[in-house]
């Protein structure tokens, strides 16, 4: 058993700081204040190979490993969320399926452009009657000639709008359940589909949550992914995978917070000494500190499993629904260590406050997680 | 075309702390990161490679730590790197530093040779020009702006209060200023290759064919008398006064310290 970062991922540790640290972290109040796409960062994050870290350098990726790609949200996370949910949207849900399930022309096509960071990606899924309970899918697939016929709508899609490739669910045979649902690459071009209407969000309120309509939507035939019929493994698949991802954007909302806070701490002064003087303090810092020690550790082991291949569906499950709660419990306490100034828009922990709480929704409920993770101990 | 740019690992001195007690500069623990005019060398033989194809070494002089500076070099995209390293290249000044590395480079086919102007921790800015000398080369300091010719550079130099567009044939040498540029990032996939793929080329005194009595600690003709820690300013006080009440003010101190 090796604790230890491989040199590769310390250095790009440092890389990844520097990064949001310039690029990143001087737009994340704008970005949440004005609920503003940060479409410049996103550009850069393109330009330097930040949309396709895990992915084969023959798709146009940058050939780094899972680690390499959720200590990338991690670290953009800890800067904005709005930036760490994109990334990993993209990453985990547009482009992922495409490689563990597309055909060999699929790739070069969207694969390779997405990875490169020319494209934006995005996964739909969720329904207003399908949410947790995904099987219930009403958006209808039929195939028509050389054509799959979609409609139906989806909702709260993250980066709608702004993406160029869209994973869509739908319902091919409604007979056979969730065997009966397929997965499909759509443009964002393709006749009769549209963008509907605009979340208006609590948290990571810059990123895009929109609702997506089909009608009648012609999408080519060699547009399935995977076969028809597999559409609910490949989003069983993709969610395990996007779970780390979602993991590690907690973990840096987390360690974000941590940081701020003890940067406070030291400065503010009261009954003549700094809050850090006060022992309340330091065992409040203490707490933080382990239990986000302990989130990474989780996160780090999920990425590490499937980078070496294992079933890691349980591992991803733990590390979201821990990683989650770590987050929502370490900036409630980030705010109250910064008193009146942290309920304030001028602090921003106010916002990572806000954006952690996201992290106990998407991609499965917390309560979901536990699902996963009791149903994999007791069966 | 063939470009060797030279960089040198300092520590991060935005990130040094003085020792309260001693006053002393605390560097443990400080990270060490490539010194920032040499950076700009590094984009902008970076950016003459994407213009003509040219191929790009980097070359340190330093203790086998200072791999990490050659690994970041090559994520940034430079195809070769060289680290000289020996015992017996410790303790080096500015003439055996620019001895070695002339020696070293002299070993390497090359046209253009890119120095940093200055090292943010040794800070003499002499290292580049001597260099230059020991190879018989031209060479133009305070590079601020750089056009690649058919044969030769038109670099704009930089004083303090005007420029100079000069022409340089190759082969040659200029130092470099961090103004010249904004250095690129690392890709996570350079950042790999740079310790997968990669291999760094290591240069021991036995690979060099070099004076010895002109390297290291012994060959260094400059030695440190002395060295002891600048007094520290008391921070400034900020006042917010209108005109009349800010001019009084300033005379009534300027007479307490008996300087009008
Ligand atoms: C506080 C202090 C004071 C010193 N004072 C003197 C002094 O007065 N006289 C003296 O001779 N020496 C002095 N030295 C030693 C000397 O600075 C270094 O030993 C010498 O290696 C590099 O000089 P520099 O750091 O000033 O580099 P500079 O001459 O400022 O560096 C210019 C450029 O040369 C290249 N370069 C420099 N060093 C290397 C390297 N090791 N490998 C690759 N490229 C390199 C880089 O591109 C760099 O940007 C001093 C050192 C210290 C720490
Ligand atoms: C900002 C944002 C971005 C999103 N991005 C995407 C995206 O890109 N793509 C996509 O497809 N979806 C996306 N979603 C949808 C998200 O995944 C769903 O909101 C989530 O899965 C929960 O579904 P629901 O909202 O319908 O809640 P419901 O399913 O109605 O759940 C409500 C509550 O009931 C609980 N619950 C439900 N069933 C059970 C049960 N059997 N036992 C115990 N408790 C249960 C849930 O845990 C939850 O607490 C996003 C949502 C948001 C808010």
């Amino acid at each position: 058993m090796d604790f230890f970062l491989s040199q590769e991922h310390e250095m790009l540790r440092t890389l990844y700081k520097e990064f949001a640290e310039r690029e990143v972290k001087p737009f994340a109040q704008e970005v949440d204040e004005e609920e503003k796409f940060p479409i410049e960062s996103v550009k850069k994050l393109q330009k330097y190979g930040f949309m396709g870290i895990p992915f084969p350098k023959q798709f146009g990726g940058q050939g780094a490993d899972t680690l390499a790609y959720i200590m990338a949200i991690e670290e953009l996370s800890a800067a904005c969320a709005t930036t760490g949910v994109i990334v990993s949207a993209h990453t985990s849900l547009g482009a992922h399926p495409i490689l563990e399930f597309g055909t060999p022309e699929q790739k070069e096509k969207y694969l390779k452009p997405l990875a490169e960071g020319k494209l934006l990606g995005a996964f739909a899924l969720t329904e207003p009657n399908a949410g947790t309970d995904a099987a219930g899918q009403q958006t209808k697939a039929v195939l028509d000639g050389d054509h799959y016929i979609l409609n139906g709508s989806k909702i709260f899609i993250t980066n709608a709008g702004y993406a160029d490739i869209y994973i869509v669910m739908a319902m091919t045979d409604k007979s056979k359940g969730t065997r009966g649902i397929s997965a499909f690459i759509v443009e964002k071009d393709s006749p009769g589909f549209r963008v509907g209407k605009k979340e208006l969000k609590m948290g990571i309120r810059g990123s895009s949550t929109c609702e997506l309509i089909f009608e009648n939507c012609r999408v080519p035939k060699e547009n399935l992914l995977s076969k028809e019929g597999k559409g609910f493994k490949v989003a069983m698949n993709t969610l395990d995978g996007g779970r780390i991802g979602i993991a590690a954007q907690a973990l840096g909302i987390a360690q974000g917070a941590l940081d701020e806070t003890i940067k406070y701490v030291k400065e503010r002064k009261q009954f003549g000494r700094s809050l850090s003087k006060f022992q309340i303090t330091q065992f409040e810092i203490a707490d933080m500190c382990t239990k986000i020690e302990a989130a990474r550790m989780l996160v780090y082991k999920a990425a590490c499993y499937k980078d070496a291949k294992k079933p890691f569906g349980k591992e991803a499950a733990m590390a979201k629904l821990f990683a989650a709660e770590v987050a929502m419990e370490v900036t409630t306490k980030a705010v109250q260590l910064h008193g009146g100034y942290g309920y304030t828009r001028d602090y921003s922990v106010e916002r990572m406050m806000r954006d952690a709480k996201i992290t106990e929704i998407y991609e499965g409920t917390s309560e979901v997680q536990k699902m996963v993770i009791s149903a994999n101990v007791l069966n | 075309m063939k470009i060797v740019v030279c960089i040198k690992q300092v520590p991060n001195t935005s990130e040094v702390k003085l020792d309260p007690v001693t006053g002393t500069l605390i560097r443990e623990g400080i990270p060490s990161i490539i010194n920032p005019d040499d950076k700009a060398g590094l984009e902008a033989a970076l950016r003459i490679k994407e213009k003509t194809g040219a191929k790009v070494c980097a070359i340190t002089m330093g203790p086998p730590q200072a791999e990490k500076a050659l690994r970041e070099a090559l994520a940034m995209g430079v195809d070769e790197a060289i680290l000289v390293t020996d015992r017996k290249f410790g303790g080096a000044d500015t003439w055996a530093t620019s001895f070695t590395l002339a020696a070293a480079i002299r070993k390497l086919n090359y046209d253009l040779i890119i120095t940093g102007r200055q090292a943010i921790d040794g800070d003499t800015a002499q290292v580049g020009p001597q260099i230059a000398e020991h190879l018989k080369l031209p060479s133009v300091s305070y590079v601020e702006g750089i056009q690649v010719k058919d044969g030769h550079l038109i670099v704009k130099r930089q004083y303090e209060d005007r420029y100079h567009m000069i022409k340089v044939h190759f082969p040659c040498l200029i130092t470099a200023l961090s103004e010249l540029n904004e250095p690129r990032y690392m890709t996570p996939g350079g950042v790999f290759d740079a310790y997968r793929e990669k291999e760094i080329t290591v240069w021991t005194l036995e690979d060099l064919d070099v004076d010895r009595t002109q390297i290291g600690l012994k060959g260094s003709p400059t030695k440190v008398y002395k060295s002891f820690a600048k007094q520290l300013k008391p921070a400034g006080t900020v006042l917010t006064l209108d005109p009349e009440e800010a001019a009084s003010y300033l005379v009534e101190k300027l007479k307490e310290k008996h300087i009008l």
